[in-house]
């Protein structure tokens, strides 16, 4: 599956980068979401946790 | 149409335990989303208590914060009720986008999971002084005295660039504004004496600049004085109440749960996941947080009409037997992901990361430092904050 972010809906929460910071970082003067790797194999959970668990539906994931 | 006398009046608040919401509350989960009424005047809103329709409204954008809260879903008036009838220029969680997005982003660069890493030892060396303290102060002492107030106000203090000396007022202040036995006019007070404090020092910072999140906004073009002076506001009092009551409720439940705390003693790697579950179970922002209706809106078929009260409970969501088995217990080692003892939506907590370093490391080096640590009176003797914006205990009388 592919992860897309959408920096203008990103509030800075942090939970991406905290849950799956392999693939997610912050940026690092308003801290928005920076995708590090758009890949990750289907039902991957740190990848599925992360768009779970955006407060603002920033990270969305594609098949 | 005329079922007025079917909505029930507010939203239970008042416990009958200690660390569980009321048993009122979460009967009407039954119903997770639903009207009742509002104080004082009796006028019809919303109250949430599930937790994915709680999540639903929080993400939604047209349940905003920007508006004037008038009713209140307790009889004591809600927070939001207070705040809103004065909102300081700048204080973001009662602005709406794009105000909302301007300001948040102003600070969310300093929130970071990377800087709150870089912060860690900075933050432990805090804790480990306060434990120091702690024991100094003994053979008994107040936990909330000695540690669980100082380690969060040292942290936001030296982040913001607010001197700690000044704390006895601040402290005071932020107290006031959240005690909901206080009538609304008094809270204000509080919180404008906060602001008038915040306003002299912006000018100062400005004048001579520190390695400080406050002299950072104070030199910045596009923030008026007022707006720095709003959002040094909201960290400060955001930043150490609520931390500072986690850190004392969650030593309290802890030393109530020895077993948990026996398989923290075991493996301290289950400390990150502790933390959330403790968050979840104990939900110190206890009173819900609220939203006004900005356009008519439809979810799961129920009518929402512009400018009705919604108050989403967090306390009931997090006790959702839809997501959580066995909610009502307290287990340091399930998946608590996806509490919402942080909110969600674009307002969710802008200081969630810093609170999860200072808590992670101050219940660890805690029960590490102070391994008999235990409650120096009966629990049923520790003064708990009812009636508080955010629940704790008054203080926490301990001894080792
Ligand atoms: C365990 C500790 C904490 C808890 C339980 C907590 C809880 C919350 C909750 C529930 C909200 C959402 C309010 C709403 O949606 O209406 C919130 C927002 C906020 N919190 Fe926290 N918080 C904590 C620690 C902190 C810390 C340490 C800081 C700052 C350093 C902070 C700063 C803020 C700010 C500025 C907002 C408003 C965000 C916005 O409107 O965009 N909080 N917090």
């Amino acid at each position: 599956m592919r992860i897309a972010v959408d920096r203008e809906a990103c509030t800075s929460a942090g939970m991406c980068a905290l849950t799956d910071p392999a693939r997610f970082d912050q940026d690092e003067d308003d801290g928005r979401v920076v995708l590090l790797e758009a890949e990750a194999r289907d039902g991957d959970p740190d990848a599925t946790a992360a768009a779970e668990l955006c407060p603002s539906g920033a990270v969305t994931l594609h098949w | 149409m005329s079922h007025t006398e079917d909505v029930p009046f507010g939203m239970p608040y008042r416990r009958e335990t200690r660390y569980d919401p009321p048993a009122g509350l979460l009967q009407l989960q039954e119903q997770p989303l639903r009207r009742i009424r509002y104080y004082p005047d009796g006028v019809e809103g919303w109250l949430a208590t599930g937790h994915a329709l709680s999540r639903r409204i929080l993400a939604d954008p047209r349940f905003v914060t920007g508006e004037r809260f008038v009713h209140s879903p307790t009889e004591l008036p809600h927070v939001f009720v207070s705040i809103s009838e004065q909102v300081p220029p700048g204080f973001f969680l009662f602005f709406d986008p794009p105000e909302h997005t301007r300001l948040r982003r102003k600070v969310t660069g300093v929130f970071t999971v990377k800087r709150m890493k870089e912060l860690e030892p900075r933050v432990a060396a805090i804790v480990d002084e306060r434990i120091a303290a702690l024991k100094a102060a003994g053979p008994g002492a107040d936990l909330v005295r000695e540690f669980a107030l100082p380690v969060p106000a040292l942290v936001i203090c030296e982040m913001l660039g607010v001197p700690y000396a000044d704390r006895d007022a601040f402290q005071r202040n932020s107290a006031d504004m959240l005690d909901l036995a206080r009538s609304v006019e008094d809270r204000n007070k509080s919180m404008a004496e906060l602001f008038g404090y915040l306003m002299q020092l912006v000018p100062a910072k400005r004048a001579d600049p520190g390695d400080d999140l406050l002299s950072v906004l104070a030199a910045d073009p596009e923030l008026h004085d007022v707006e720095t002076a709003g959002v040094g506001l909201i960290l400060l009092v955001a930043g150490h109440e609520t931390t500072a009551n986690m850190l004392a409720l969650g030593t309290f439940a802890l030393l109530e749960h020895p077993g948990q705390l026996a398989r923290l003693h075991d493996d301290p790697a289950l400390w990150p996941a502790a933390v959330e579950e403790l968050l979840r179970y104990l939900t110190v922002a206890h009173n819900g947080v609220m939203r006004i209706v900005k356009e008519d809106a439809e979810i799961d078929g129920r009518h929402f009409r512009a400018g009705e009260h919604v108050t989403v409970a967090l306390q009931a969501a997090n006790r959702d037997p839809g997501k959580y088995e066995r909610p009502g217990d307290l287990d340091v080692e399930r998946d608590a992901q996806g509490h919402m003892a942080f909110g969600h939506g674009l307002h969710q907590c802008v200081g969630q990361q810093l609170a999860r370093v200072e808590m992670r490391i101050g219940f660890a080096k805690l029960f590490e430092a102070v391994p008999d640590l235990r409650l120096a009176v009966p629990p049923e003797e520790i003064p708990m904050r009812s009636d508080m914006a955010v629940y704790g205990v008054h203080t926490l009388p301990v001894e080792w």
